[in-house]
């Protein structure tokens, strides 16, 4: 630690920080595959490799996607540190592996850098991509500026790898947003990433003088138990990022908050919900508007999965309105994923707060300052007079349609 | 058993996982036939034509599943498949 962190900063591409953090957690296999806006960190890391700055790493420039984690698989059975990064159409490729990682409990770590999904075709920022793999057992943890990804990169492969987790984990980042933007950065020591991120040491091994199977067969008599022992893993994950954020706020000094973090909440009457980028906005509204004296704060979700179920509870007990900005949709719901998770851990409580879902910047749509304010002023209705519209779509172009 | 994480399972496990059941037709051996060349053996996907010392084999119809492998490559036509009956 420093007595002046501003002093170790460097103004870096969310990127470059991101190429960096996995540089210092000493990964032994990379598997790249470019897909914007993803591209620039395997980018850095093959510079990385080919300057000789990461030892004991292969890097694997492959023919797609589904092979880029196909290939981890074996990888990381074979006990090695796996990485890979990927957004959008590269992650549905994916999607097969995706549930293939977690179900042979292989702890990679893979960034995923938010981007819509076709059709239409979009290159920008929305969290449709890795919401749709919400349920596939892996860690999936959003970062709101470039120094929190980087931050989170060791602090997964810390939770993935230990011994009763054992289970994948996605950090997201906002595509472009974040990717592309140079921010002021401590970039990750390889002194304390080191004492605080141990070398993965696997209980079983792919070896062939010791053969074992993996990713074996599994009739219906004991299937169920397969999925049982994932949940538990993800349960016991809640503790674990816990403990890995108060162990990486004793070595490195920087506090993002744990399962999630809050920003004026305490006497909040109404409590905004985000993840990712757009958390910083929010922040900036809520100062305007408690300057008008309107009682608003926020809930930030960190950890998507596992979900913090009873973190959200505890924060939201004392609102009067909850509202919840997701850039995703169920389609056939017209919900977002975050809305209806906050809703789930309501029910069964003696909580009776109105939940209103807003469902915002697809596609890369802007989310201005403006935009929150309206949502804030739409939710003091709600407070006064009650729910009437539970989800909507904000800033849609009734000239297109 | 227990489940180790992931499936992992440690060599020899199928053991237990007698697959005889599966059998529709049983190889019926005619020794008095067979020139001992071996062939059923190496072929035999589930390693349940067993070669012994004085060259002719038994068969483990405890993982014989009944592909008829053994039948179909044998020279001779030393071995028949015929239905499994109670």
């Amino acid at each position: 630690m420093t007595d002046n962190p501003m002093e170790k900063m460097s103004v870096v591409e969310g990127s470059y920080a991101t190429a960096h953090a996995v540089k210092v957690c000493r990964p032994n296999v990379i598997s790249a595959y470019p897909i914007t806006p993803q591209t620039h960190i395997v980018e850095d890391l093959s510079q990385f490799i080919a300057d000789g700055e990461i030892d004991n790493c292969e890097f694997i420039t492959i023919e797609s996607e589904f092979s880029a984690l196909s290939a981890l698989v074996g990888a990381s059975a074979a006990g090695a540190r796996t990485y890979s990064s990927t957004s959008s159409q590269g992650l549905e490729l994916m999607h097969e592996v995706v549930f293939n990682v977690s179900g042979m409990r292989l702890p990679t770590v893979m960034t995923v850098v938010n981007r819509a999904v076709s059709a239409p075709i979009s290159i920008w920022n929305d969290h449709q991509d890795s919401i749709s793999e919400r349920d596939t057992g892996w860690i999936q943890l959003y970062a709101e500026n470039s120094q929190e990804i980087s931050d989170l990169t060791p602090l997964a492969y810390k939770v993935a790898e230990d011994k009763d987790v054992m289970l994948p984990a996605m950090v997201c980042m906002d595509g472009f947003i974040l990717s592309h933007v140079f921010e002021p950065v401590v970039l990750l020591e390889q002194d304390l990433t080191d004492e605080y991120l141990p070398p993965y040491r696997p209980e079983h091994i792919l070896d062939t003088k010791n053969p074992k199977t993996f990713g074996s067969f599994a009739d219906p008599s004991v299937y169920t138990e397969f999925r049982y022992m994932q949940q538990k893993g993800m349960d016991i994950a809640l503790k674990k990022i816990e403990k890995a954020v108060d162990e990486f706020t004793r070595i490195f000094g920087r506090d993002h908050g744990g399962l999630i973090d809050t920003y004026r909440a305490d006497d909040a009457e109404i409590l905004l919900m985000a993840m990712g980028s757009v958390v910083g906005t929010i922040k900036d509204v809520i100062d305007e508007a408690r300057i008008d004296g309107i009682k608003v704060g926020l809930l930030k979700i960190r950890s998507f999965r596992p979900f913090p179920v009873e973190a959200v509870r505890k924060t939201l007990a004392d609102a009067a309105v909850i509202v919840v900005l997701d850039k995703n949709i169920s389609l056939g719901l017209n919900e977002g994923s975050l809305c209806t998770e906050v809703k789930s851990c309501l029910y069964n409580t003696d909580i009776n707060t109105p939940v209103m879902g807003f469902m915002l910047g697809h596609g890369g749509r802007d989310i201005s300052k403006g935009t929150i304010h309206m949502i804030i002023d739409k939710s003091q209705k709600v407070a006064r007079s009650g729910i009437k519209v539970e989800n909507e779509f904000v800033d849609v172009r009734g000239d297109l349609i | 058993m227990k489940i180790a994480i992931g499936g992992m399972v440690e060599p020899g496990s199928t053991r237990v996982n007698k697959t005889g059941g599966w059998r529709i037709y049983r190889p019926l051996y005619h020794k008095d036939m067979c020139i001992k060349c071996g062939i059923c053996s190496l072929l035999c996907p589930d390693s349940s034509v067993k070669a012994q010392e004085d060259g002719y084999v038994i068969f483990d119809y405890d993982y014989c599943k009944g592909c008829g492998i053994c039948a179909y490559e044998c020279p001779k036509d030393a071995i028949e498949m015929v239905l499994e009956e109670k």
